[in-house]
């Protein structure tokens, strides 16, 4: 799967193709996936913290007359956590993708709000290649192009594999007749 | 620029200390000071700063006895130390004019330095306000786009280096620029040659200005005056605030209130209404003739220039090839006698007195000119409009109703809860507005509208006071269709479309309308690519 991206940059689309938006995408890295839910699980402790300390003191306050079972309030901040961290990451996963072509980027993702962006390198100001510790853990990176428009300044492009980002941005780079200075 | 208006002091540095030295060179490259007269502005502005610690000294510790001696004794010393502060300031703030770019080197113990590259500035303003104006002095500031405070401006220079320092830096960036556009010169050689004054597009007679003024109704200066009061409060013992104030005063004057006839009370109703009227119309009017005394809008070589200001006299120029976009707008009142607003939109920000207003009141018909000479075309009568589909406007005013009701039903239960007797309006009230906002939804659907020609995006809105935005479609950075669940369910989309400097969405369009649209503007923005954009502009313009 990772092998996609270069194939579809060496074969160039030409420009004036306005078929597009039925192009396949390409999928992103699955330790995105991997790099989604440890983010998930690190959100969630502060709150699995707050709920053991929250019952303990309802407990305590209301002096064994708290009318739920010892862990309720846990359990459900619990099960919330898992299926945040278990089912969501792999919806996400599924609904980004990304579809590079000879002379713009489209980014796509969005579970319930869909978001299709599309920037044509003609457009792009500079590009950054990010990674944080989970994400160099896991070999991934964050593409982002910089735009001088007010509306998507920034169009950041998660979870590509680390050389493929840089091939994309080496390969943005070169299409971009003059580098902004 | 003339020597003896300005005695420009160059600064040889040594080992980070300025060793001054009289001497009359402006050469490039070297560390120059502001104006010394800037020093008196200084000192006369923190003269203003002291007023207040002064007054507060005096009356903290009693305005009667020793008072008055400590209150001007604290004033003295404040003005004196902003003076010196201003002072040491100035001569430790230089300036140089580079090949490349424009440095400030400045502050008193840490010292910072700025570098703005002369392509990267987007205009170059320059502003008087009164006392500067008498001493014939200019600050210049060079808008990036970075916006705000990171902008780099000098104050004070006199008013020749600012004009100089304004062609300097013009050339400066077209030199920068000119390896981009070689074949670009034959038109602006031509420019060049018609340079010097440039054409009046547009200006503001003291007629206009005082229909102007009437429009611009204002009762901020009540706002002020309540403001005022209520600082005063403590010193004049006014209760001004209190209703047992009002209700003296009620008792005390209300006697011979009550002893007119329902006429005589009529008649003061009248005169109170009146009174604010006019109150609020010379407001409006001084604002207007203080904003836009002297209102000239130029066709210079390098692009458009604006000079307005009574009191503040502001000198703003805007390369034509900079103009993102246009926007028309209007108000309720004005719109009815046919008044509209021409605003460009530019990469440089739009804050305050920078505002990129070109033509504040105008009729249509002065505007198209101006929209003309910006690259732009009005809207044609044939042009082909679309809406939003219906859908959209369905699904917006039922999600306006769904909040209204949730209103409606919260302010029931607290109305039931604490005041039953009221349970009736406090419903009645959000339910009457959601009426209203969904028959205001109803229309605004009916105008709001767009339509693609062959070199920009025109989007139209507003019921009682339209607004048209035009844009050119080769200048736009990205473009984005988003669709939220209701509208994946219903098939209609918002597209967003990057314009620097500017917001443009076409909400509630149909996905296959926005994808046309996506790809004809795509299509468009690939044939040029963002480095070749100014160059062909600037032939375009030429």
């Amino acid at each position: 799967m990772e092998t996609v991206a270069p194939a579809t940059m060496a074969q160039p689309i030409p420009s004036s193709d306005s078929h597009f938006d039925d192009e396949e995408l390409t999928k992103l890295d699955p330790n995105y996936k991997t790099a989604l839910r440890i983010n998930t699980g690190l959100t969630a402790i502060p709150f699995l913290i707050g709920s053991v300390v929250l019952e303990t003191v309802l407990v305590e306050a209301t002096d064994g007359a708290w009318p739920l079972p010892y862990g309720v309030i846990v359990a459900v901040v619990v099960f919330v956590a898992l299926v945040l961290i278990i089912r969501l990451p792999g919806r996400r996963w599924h609904a980004r993708g990304y579809n590079m072509s000879v002379d713009r980027l489209r980014v796509v993702r969005g579970i319930l709000w869909r978001s299709d962006t599309i920037v044509p390198f003609g457009r792009v100001q500079h590009i950054d290649v990010d990674q944080g510790p989970i994400e160099r853990a896991l070999g991934i990176a964050t593409l982002t192009l910089h735009t001088a428009g007010n509306h998507n300044a920034s169009v950041p492009l998660p979870g590509l594999r680390h050389d493929i980002a840089t091939e994309m941005r080496e390969d943005i780079r070169e299409r971009i007749k003059r580098d902004s200075v | 620029m003339s020597v003896s208006a300005s005695p420009t002091i160059s600064v040889p540095r040594v080992g980070g200390s300025a060793i001054a030295e009289e001497g009359p060179t402006t050469e490039a490259g070297e560390p120059q000071r502001t104006a010394p007269l800037g020093v008196i502005v200084g000192g006369l502005s923190s003269l203003q700063n002291a007023i207040f610690p002064a007054i507060a000294a005096a009356f903290g510790t009693g305005i009667a006895g020793p008072g008055l001696l400590i209150g001007l004794s604290v004033g003295a010393f404040v003005a004196v130390l902003g003076a010196v502060m201003s002072y040491v300031r100035w001569r430790r703030l230089t300036y140089t004019i580079g090949e490349q770019d424009i440095r400030v080197e400045s502050g008193i113990l840490s010292r910072s330095a700025r570098s703005v590259p002369y392509e990267r500035i987007q205009d170059v303003s320059l502003e008087q306000k009164v006392i500067p104006r008498l001493l014939g002095l200019v600050a210049v500031k060079f808008e990036t786009g970075a916006g705000g405070a990171d902008d780099l401006s000098l104050s004070y220079l006199s008013e020749a280096e600012g004009e100089r320092l304004r062609e300097l830096v013009r050339e400066r960036r077209d030199d920068v620029e000119g390896a981009a556009r070689t074949a670009a010169t034959d038109g602006a050689g031509a420019e060049t040659a018609r340079a010097g004054e440039g054409e009046a597009l547009f200006t503001m007679g003291p007629r206009r200005l005082f229909i102007f003024g009437l429009f611009e109704f204002s009762l901020a200066v009540f706002a002020v005056l309540a403001g005022v009061l209520q600082y005063l409060d403590s010193f004049l013992g006014f209760e001004f605030w209190e209703v047992e104030f009002w209700r003296d005063l009620a008792q005390e004057q209300g006697g011979w209130l009550l002893e007119l006839s329902a006429y005589g009370q009529a008649v003061g109703a009248i005169a109170g209404l009146v009174f604010v009227f006019v109150i609020g119309s010379v407001t409006g009017l001084a604002r207007t003739f203080n904003r836009e005394w002297g209102f000239l809008l130029e066709r210079t070589a390098r692009g458009f220039r604006r000079r307005r200001g009574l009191f503040t006299r502001t000198d703003v120029v805007m390369p034509i090839h900079r103009v993102q976009g246009v926007t028309i707008g209007t108000r309720f009142v004005r719109y009815r006698f046919g008044w509209h607003s021409l605003r460009f939109v530019s990469l440089a920000q739009d804050a305050g007195s920078t505002s990129h207003v070109v033509a504040p009141f105008a009729k249509l018909d002065e505007l198209g000119p101006i929209v003309q000479t910006a690259g732009f075309q009005m809207p044609s009568e044939n042009a082909r409009w679309h809406r939003a589909t219906k859908a959209y406007r369905n699904v917006s005013i039922a999600t306006d109703g769904v909040l209204f009701a949730i209103a409606a039903v919260i302010a029931g239960v607290a109305t039931a809860m604490l005041a039953p007797d009221w349970i009736g309006l406090a419903v009645a009230i959000p339910i009457a507005l959601g009426a209203i906002a969904a028959g205001v939804g109803f229309l605004s659907w009916r105008f709001k509208r767009h339509a693609l020609d062959e070199s920009q995006i025109i989007a139209v809105a507003g019921i009682l006071a339209p607004t048209t935005k035009i844009a050119t479609r080769v200048k736009l950075h990205s473009v984005e269709i988003a669709q939220g669940p209701l509208a994946k369910a219903f098939g209609y989309a918002t597209l967003h479309l990057g314009m620097a400097g500017g917001e443009l969405s076409i909400r509630g369009i149909p996905v296959e309308r926005a994808r046309d649209v996506r790809a004809k503007v795509l299509e468009t923005i690939a044939a040029t690519d963002f480095s070749q954009l100014e160059s062909q502009m600037q032939v375009q313009a030429a």
